[in-house]
């Protein structure tokens, strides 16, 4: 009689790989991490055991996929805090006079339907898109793991709700519920994009999270952890966390592309971010309109979105890479 | 495998039951349909009132939840507020979306699954770079920036298709548009295929079907290829969902009056009926899709057995 539980699995692989990871890369990298649970102190003499870390990181350095994707994600980090550094004008000042009129001196990329310059809007763009990015991602992975990581550390009843509920939310396309959510929003600022985002892209990571944590509290450490009288709570700090968040840093990486990717489809179908907020979306869903006569406007921002999507998703392969030992 | 069928069917009730109620919570944030009603204008108290208690919406949201799903069950999808039956928008909605669909999936396996088996075979060598760059870029291309540009290339500057697509929306015409809506799916079941199929060309099966001196063909069919399509029927079986809920940007772009469209509409004009309705069938198809993956599996791998 096969374990009852068998016919779940396909839940979770699904998951990973609907976030474009391989299926059963979980499995695998739990294996690698229980490397790191061998305590340092309790080893042989003082050679310190390479950590699944220290091994990722020496792996990166030598990627050129995680070196380029690092260098675009550090130009686009530092233009969003700073970007006067490469473009002296105001993303809002607009000359209606000026309209779709192509690159000139000054103004490389041209101008857009309202006469603002292309180029500024765009550098001012990404600080936009940026912003929503990393802190949706946070937002996600915070709220994913801990629901994840408790409900697969305490399991029964906890865990039975908590897996149906991210059935209910997965069961709802997302850009539907952005639609029907955001469509009543008014607010010009960033928050309630962010927050849609938080909402329906937690269970996602909470899905990952909690299949890493049952993995890990299997482990014959952890077990002698309990067996030693730890808390639950030292238990999770100490000995389960530093070994379930791997795949959880895999999955955020990647995520944190689409969900810049997720911002412009949004503002793009109208209900995303709003003027005079300068984003990416709203520079494509404008210029689409007149995209015939003037293709330029919709190109230089689509280019830099994509750009910007692609170095988070090569940065998220490429660690996903250095932490999968079964690819080495 | 009966029993197990009767599990997931009951274990889809709540599922269902949680999904929709978010919707219908969802919708009620929306806003006031009455208000919707009225237009532009602002509504007459008394008439507000009237069309309220006409509508029910003065009862509690759980009230109003349970009074519509009893509807729902004996095929009353109600009534959107210019006075077409839901049921006949979702009759000429749901085939055309069903087409485009069709075309994304097709062109998902087919391409998708030839350019993996390729690729996973070829590990290392320009061809399997050179595709694996390819999927990397479709994936980071949003849909909508894809869409946009195709149409801009085919439709205005070379003329090869229209630039929209007409009202009978032929499996012909639905052809750019459906690659279009499945370009990023696409990438994923080639990697996902690449993935699989180079993991599993060391398994010690097809080492042994090698050394039975079976036909290279053979080998890669029906022993290599039927367990590395595991995973990717997942990924194919759980897309149909995304990919019509998806189809919203899609139809936007080269206006196919489909799901996506009607679902729009509904949301502009505050049509809560529409909305509600579209997305319970829209929830409806995710889940028989999963649970007709689920069972596949059995198909596919013979080591799962389901009691």
């Amino acid at each position: 009689m096969p374990d009852p539980q068998q016919p779940g699995l396909p839940d979770d692989k699904s998951a990973i790989s609907a976030a474009g990871a391989g299926a059963a890369t979980d499995m695998a990298m739990s294996e690698g991490i229980s490397l790191e649970g061998q305590d340092p102190q309790g080893g042989g003499p003082d050679t310190k055991p390479r950590s699944l870390w220290s091994d990722a990181w020496r792996d990166l350095r030598r990627n050129p996929v995680f070196l380029i994707s690092s260098l675009i994600i550090l130009f686009l980090v530092v233009i969003s805090i700073w970007p006067s550094l490469i473009a002296s004008g105001n993303p809002l000042s607009c000359d209606l006079a000026k309209s779709q009129q192509g690159s000139q001196p000054g103004h490389p990329f041209g101008f857009n339907q309202q006469g603002c310059d292309v180029y500024t809007r765009t550098v001012y763009g990404a600080r936009t898109s940026v912003a929503v990015g990393v802190l949706a991602t946070l937002g996600v992975a915070v709220l994913g793991s801990v629901l994840g990581g408790l409900a697969g550390f305490f399991g029964g009843v906890w865990d039975a709700i908590l897996s149906r509920v991210t059935d209910m939310f997965f069961a709802i396309p997302v850009v539907l519920g952005g639609l029907v959510l955001l469509s009543v929003v008014t607010s010009t600022t960033i928050w309630p994009v962010i927050g849609f985002m938080v909402l329906l892209g937690w269970p996602q990571i909470s899905r990952i999270a909690r299949g890493s944590v049952i993995t890990a509290k299997q482990n014959d450490y952890v077990q002698a952890a309990r067996a030693l009288g730890a808390s639950n709570t030292r238990m999770l700090l100490r000995h389960i966390t530093p070994n379930a968040v791997a795949p959880v840093i895999v999955v955020a990486t990647i995520a944190l592309g689409t969900y810049i990717a997720l911002e412009a489809t949004l503002s793009f179908l109208g209900v995303g971010l709003r003027p005079p907020t300068v984003s990416w979306g709203i520079d494509i869903s404008d210029a689409s309109a007149n995209v015939r006569n003037a293709p330029h406007m919709l190109l230089w921002p689509a280019g830099a979105l994509a750009i910007t999507v692609l170095a988070f998703i090569m940065l998220g392969d490429a660690v996903r890479d250095a932490l999968d030992p079964k690819l080495r | 495998m009966g029993r197990y069928v009767i599990r997931r069917l009951l274990q889809m009730i709540p599922v269902f039951i949680g999904a929709t109620l978010l919707i219908f919570l969802m919708v009620n944030v929306m806003g006031d349909p009455v208000a919707g009603l009225c237009g532009d204008r602002q509504c007459d108290p008394a008439t507000a009132q009237r069309l309220r208690t006409d509508l029910g919406l003065d009862k509690p949201v759980w009230q109003q939840y349970l009074t519509y799903m009893g509807n729902v069950f004996t095929g009353d999808f109600g009534t959107a507020f210019n006075g077409q039956k839901v049921t006949e928008l979702m009759g000429s909605a749901f085939p055309v979306t069903i087409r485009l669909t069709i075309v994304a999936i097709v062109l998902e396996i087919v391409i998708g699954i030839t350019l993996g088996v390729v690729t996973g075979l070829r590990r290392g060598r320009p061809v399997d770079t050179g595709v694996l760059i390819l999927t990397l870029v479709v994936i980071s291309v949003p849909t909508f920036v894809t869409g946009l540009l195709v149409q801009l290339l085919l439709g205005v500057k070379w003329g090869w298709i229209k630039p929209a697509v007409s009202s009978e929306a032929t499996f012909g015409e639905l052809f750019v548009p459906g690659l279009v809506l499945a370009s990023v799916s696409l990438a994923y079941v080639t990697r996902l295929t690449r993935t699989s199929i180079a993991e599993n060309r060391r398994a010690d099966y097809v080492r042994t079907a090698i050394a039975k001196g079976l036909p290279r063909r053979r080998v890669i069919t029906r022993h290599l290829l039927r367990n590395s399509l595991i995973p990717v029927v997942t990924f194919i079986g759980t897309d149909i969902g995304a990919l019509m809920g998806g189809a919203i940007v899609t139809e936007r772009i080269f206006n196919i009056h489909g799901v996506g469209f009607q679902l729009y509409q509904g949301i502009l004009r505050q049509n809560t009926q529409t909305v509600v309705g579209f997305v319970t069938v829209l929830v409806l198809v995710f889940l028989v899709a999963n649970l007709i993956v689920d069972l596949l599996y059995a198909v596919l791998d013979p080591r799962i057995r389901y009691a």
